[in-house]
């Protein structure tokens, strides 16, 4: 008893490292610039208080509205797409395939790749002048068109399709260790009763590896945030700032365009939207699990 | 007792040359690749050969925001690069927060006031100090073709705009596109700026780039502007959008493309594929006002305080040997720029920078000589900023010429509040 | 139906028995489902591939799908030890010890961290303990770019700005979120009789980390190290804020080759380069891929 009692004391003072640097690292760097966001701070910080007047100017930029409209069509684009591609993926890899280790590596790969490496590659595959198009074309197919990445209206979905290309594999391993982990024979007797392939996997398989989903999801939503250098490489915010987002924004807000209280209220906006989705998310998953194991 | 303190005497004196270490100069910038990067490289070596110290920091992205995003995270910290890449207006904007270095003995002792046009000495002083010193002058407005291409054809290099669109128009019909460019940010609104002078002649695009004045921002000449750019815009092929520069270029030089409206970069990267002016490539310069007109980039490296004395010592060396024609006449060789220094002979440059030569002095006399504003030596970067969105915007899709002058007009508005 | 067509039913719960002709059109159409997914998560790497192994003139007129004539060795051997990044012609090997030098540590330092404290959250639970987490959850949603700043205030302000120590510091705070997060979820799998048991036998906190927690949770230390080590190994933006010069990382390094604006530029240098910097990751998942796979099976992203 009385080691149980020590041993959660000396569990809360091995985290307290931890939740200290989070504290400052995170939080109080978010304060830092959530302070930011309301002085008048230009090429240097300035720590006289403002007011509103970086977020009314914000939202005056058609840059700024562009910029969160993509972030919504991206973020849950690629989180989606990412989603259904992996299961997918992952579903079908499980059906005993000779050669799954080869596909599972050709799959997971994209993922150790920085795209730096490959957002130049990207662009060229999906510029209609020499990529896929223009193969295409090349085999016979005349007709073909895929000049999505130069139409100011399209081009935000081919980032998508590379976003994908790169975090699909995380997900697909995931869910087949997922699959994989899972108890077989409640399964086993479904089958035995009858039931068709679609009703087991829609019925028992998903709901089983929804702790799956969760990772996938906090993981896919990360790289989404995190999605600066995919899109500077790919197209630079372009054709025109058609595929910009909050991110590449904020940071030429900061610090090229010398408007630092601009690029922190930025900053902060992207954050308030990140914690509308995933902090009551957080909580639904987190609960159940306390209950559970509690 | 005596021989202890005698000891500490003599370790005291033998220190003391090594307090003062050699001339250091840590140097932030860009030019990290091909021929700029060995233009940067003999710089270094001419310092070390002086003994000095050269401390590389190079942060790769020509517009930098990265660069810029680390001397900022640098400044912050307390410790400076000691030279850093910046243009024109930078330059003032980084002087009024105090934390550049004068270095006006060197400039003395090498005469720069004399060796500079106006316009640029002005740019490398704050407050009539200089803290900057200067690479090179290059200039944004050049038209560039190939002979070959335009004797296929049957046209000459247009000297008004309706020739341009006439021998365009020709181009089209020989299955030839008429303008090469690349679908970037930047290569929209240099574009921009060189229709803007050469539409509406330099002195409008002093008005309304340089001094914004807002009769020249919302006048009919702009708007004349933009309809010369939405008809520029038929003239690309269909897969310009993100194209490099230099695949643009390439497209004059295999003869896929008639002109190219760009700096005179271009004639560094065709140097360095082995072409030559006049046989495989002219220059000229734009059509329309473009004939008066110069418009500037001049890259410079201002010089941060520092509390360490060898740093200074090592600015100065740098500064001085920036300066020197040697370190000129090798750098803007490979570059394709000319030399900033009005004293030097042009021996070893070819016909297309002597022609540069003289078009600077010629537009310095006329009144032509103005800085570039989007390539950042005439305005703050949140206005070049703005006029850079407005114009791939409207290059990039179909809103009218009197829309994307009220834009224009809105946009720098905006970025001066 | 919709089974036969995939062929589900010769594949994961069927019984081991075949023989049906039509299931085997089902099997085709999966392989081809799969091979066609293969085409498109192959395509980079073979451009990538085949324009380093290119030469200038196949650069400049071939498709960017052909296959080179020649394999141009040389640019490798060019790229690693000989290319001239900015003033220095070293290529890119001192940049790729850097980031080995930076990278190792932060990797194995914030694995460890994260497994002792995701073995706390999991099995020593304390008021609070939930919130903890939730909220050390939430550092793995921040945008770098947000904080740049005062990092490099909080880092100059302690002497640690532009060292490959402030750099390491950086890499293993940002990534405590994940590691935590991984190796919790794996230890909160675990029966909780099997603490209360070693408590029981007199084990305390750090012997039963040590001798039972440990010992077991080997593919989540895998599944960590490899994603830790992707994460940090590519990271770009807190490398080039703060570091400097000769202390650079192959990703800046490879940044400084690759984006250049006013000069000409070597697609078959910049691919070779490319992917000598994205090796050691495509190593670590070319040669512990199938761990990865079995680390998440054993729980490191189960509930």
């Amino acid at each position: 008893m009385i080691r149980q009692a020590f041993g959660r004391h000396l569990s809360a003072l091995i985290l307290a490292p931890t939740a200290a640097a989070t504290l400052v690292f995170v939080y109080g760097f978010i304060a830092w610039t959530a302070y930011m966001s309301f002085t008048g701070s230009r090429m240097m910080p300035v720590y006289e208080l403002i007011g509103f007047d970086a977020y009314t100017r914000l939202w005056q930029f058609e840059r700024w509205n562009v910029s969160i409209v993509n972030l919504l069509i991206f973020g849950s684009l690629f989180v989606g797409v990412g989603l259904l591609t992996g299961l997918l993926l992952a579903i079908l890899l499980d059906q005993r395939i000779r050669a799954e280790g080869l596909l599972r590596t050709i799959y997971l790969y994209p993922m150790a790749l920085s795209f730096i490496v490959t957002g130049t590659v990207w662009k060229w595959l999906l510029n209609p002048g020499i990529g896929l198009e223009r193969a295409m074309h090349q085999i016979g197919w005349e007709n073909f068109r895929f000049g999505w990445i130069v139409d100011p209206e399209l081009a935000i979905y081919t980032i998508v399709i590379a976003g994908v290309w790169q975090s699909s594999g995380l997900v697909l391993a995931i869910f087949l260790a997922a699959l994989r982990g899972m108890d077989q024979d409640v399964v086993k007797a479904a089958f035995m009763d009858g039931a068709s392939t679609l009703q087991i996997y829609w019925g028992i398989v998903l709901p089983s590896i929804r702790p799956a989903f969760f990772s996938a999801v906090i993981v896919l939503t990360h790289l989404a945030v995190k999605s600066f250098d995919l899109v500077i490489a790919m197209t630079n915010g372009g054709p025109g700032y058609a595929t910009d987002l909050p991110a590449i924004f904020m940071y030429s807000m900061s610090f090229q365009r010398n408007n630092i209280a601009v690029g922190s209220a930025t900053a902060m906006m992207m954050l308030c939207t990140v914690m509308a989705i995933i902090v009551p998310y957080l909580y639904s998953e987190l609960r159940p699990a306390r209950s559970a194991h509690g | 007792m005596l021989k202890i303190r005698f000891g500490f005497a003599c370790l005291a004196l033998a220190a003391l040359p090594a307090l003062a270490g050699p001339p250091t100069v840590e140097v932030l910038h860009f030019m990290t690749s091909g021929g700029q990067a060995k233009g940067m490289k003999s710089l270094k070596d001419d310092l070390e050969a002086q003994g000095g110290k050269w401390v590389d920091t190079p942060v790769g992205g020509g517009n930098s925001e990265d660069a810029l995003a680390k001397l900022r995270t640098r400044v912050m910290g307390g410790d400076p690069p000691s030279s850093v890449q910046l243009k024109g207006p930078l330059i003032q904007e980084w002087g009024a927060l105090g934390v550049l270095q004068p270095i006006d003995d060197v400039a003395a002792a090498g005469r720069w006031e004399q060796a500079l046009p106006k316009r640029v000495s002005d740019t490398m002083k704050y407050k009539g100090q200089w803290v900057a010193a200067p690479v090179n002058i290059h200039r944004l407005d050049w038209m560039y073709a190939n002979p070959a291409v335009l004797n296929k054809v049957g046209i000459r290099m247009p000297s008004t705009w309706e020739e341009f669109d006439a021998a365009a128009d020709k181009l089209k019909a020989a299955g030839i596109t008429p303008l090469a460019h690349g679908g970037q940010a930047w290569q929209d609104a240099s574009l921009f700026e060189i229709v803007v002078a050469s539409v509406g002649g330099p002195e409008f695009h002093r008005k309304a780039l340089v001094e914004l004045d807002n009769a020249a921002l919302t006048g009919p000449t702009m708007k004349q502007v933009f309809d010369r750019m939405r008809k520029l815009r038929g003239y690309v092929d269909a897969n310009f959008s993100g194209r490099d520069w230099n695949v643009a270029t390439n497209m004059i030089i295999t003869g896929q493309a008639g002109f190219q409206l760009m700096g005179d970069w271009v004639k560094g990267d065709m140097s360095a594929a082995g072409k030559q002016p006049g046989r495989d490539y002219v220059c000229a310069n734009p059509p329309g006002g473009g004939g008066a007109s110069f418009l500037f980039i001049v890259d410079s490296f201002a010089m941060f305080k520092s509390k360490n004395p060898d740093v200074l010592a090592g600015q100065k060396l740098f500064g001085r040997l920036m300066m020197e024609p040697r370190f000129q006449e090798n750098f803007n060789l490979a570059k394709g720029s000319i030399p900033v220094r009005n004293d030097m002979k042009l021996d070893k440059f070819d016909s297309c920078a002597l022609a540069a030569r003289d078009q600077m002095d010629k537009s310095i006399k006329g009144g032509g000589f103005n800085p570039s504003a989007i390539h950042d030596m005439a305005v703050a970067s949140a206005v070049r900023g703005a006029m850079t969105d407005v114009a791939t915007k409207h290059f990039n899709s179909s809103i009218s010429s009197d829309e994307a002058v009220q834009l224009l007009a809105r946009s720098i508005k905006q970025a001066r509040e | 139906m919709a089974e036969a067509a995939l062929g589900l039913r010769e594949g994961r719960w069927a019984p081991a028995v075949s023989g049906q002709r039509r299931l085997r059109i089902g099997r085709v159409l999966l392989y081809a489902v799969l091979s066609l997914f293969a085409l498109y998560y192959l395509a980079p790497l073979y451009v990538m591939v085949a324009t380093s192994l290119k030469s200038a003139e196949e650069l400049r007129e071939a498709s960017i799908f052909a296959l080179p004539h020649a394999a141009q060795l040389d640019t490798w051997r060019h790229a690693w030890s000989e290319v001239c990044i900015s003033v220095s012609c070293g290529g890119m090997r001192p940049y790729f010890v850097n980031s080995l030098v930076v990278v190792v540590p932060a990797v194995l330092i914030s694995t460890l961290i994260g497994a002792i404290n995701g073995y706390a959250l999991a099995a020593w639970r304390f008021p609070g303990s939930n919130l903890l987490f939730g909220l050390l959850l939430f550092s793995c949603f921040i945008p770098f770019q947000a904080i740049i700043l005062p990092l490099a205030q909080l880092l100059g302000a302690v002497g640690l700005a532009s060292t490959g120590t402030g750099l390491a510091l950086t890499y293993i705070v940002y990534g405590l979120g994940f590691t935590t997060l991984f190796f919790r979820n794996f230890y909160v799998t675990v029966p909780r009789e099997l603490v209360r048991a070693a408590t029981i036998d007199g084990a305390g906190f750090f012997a039963i980390f040590w001798h039972i927690m440990l010992p077991i949770s080997l593919p989540t230390i895998v599944v960590t190290l490899i994603w830790q080590f992707t994460q940090i190994w590519n990271d770009f933006l807190f490398a080039v804020t703060l570091t400097n010069g000769a202390g650079q990382t192959a990703t800046v390094a490879l940044g400084n080759l690759v984006k250049t604006s006013q000069a000409t530029k070597r697609y078959d240098v910049e691919m070779a380069a490319a992917i000598i910097t994205g090796l050691p990751t495509l190593l670590v998942f070319l040669l512990a891929g199938k761990y990865f796979v079995r680390g998440l099976t054993a729980g490191a992203v189960k509930g």
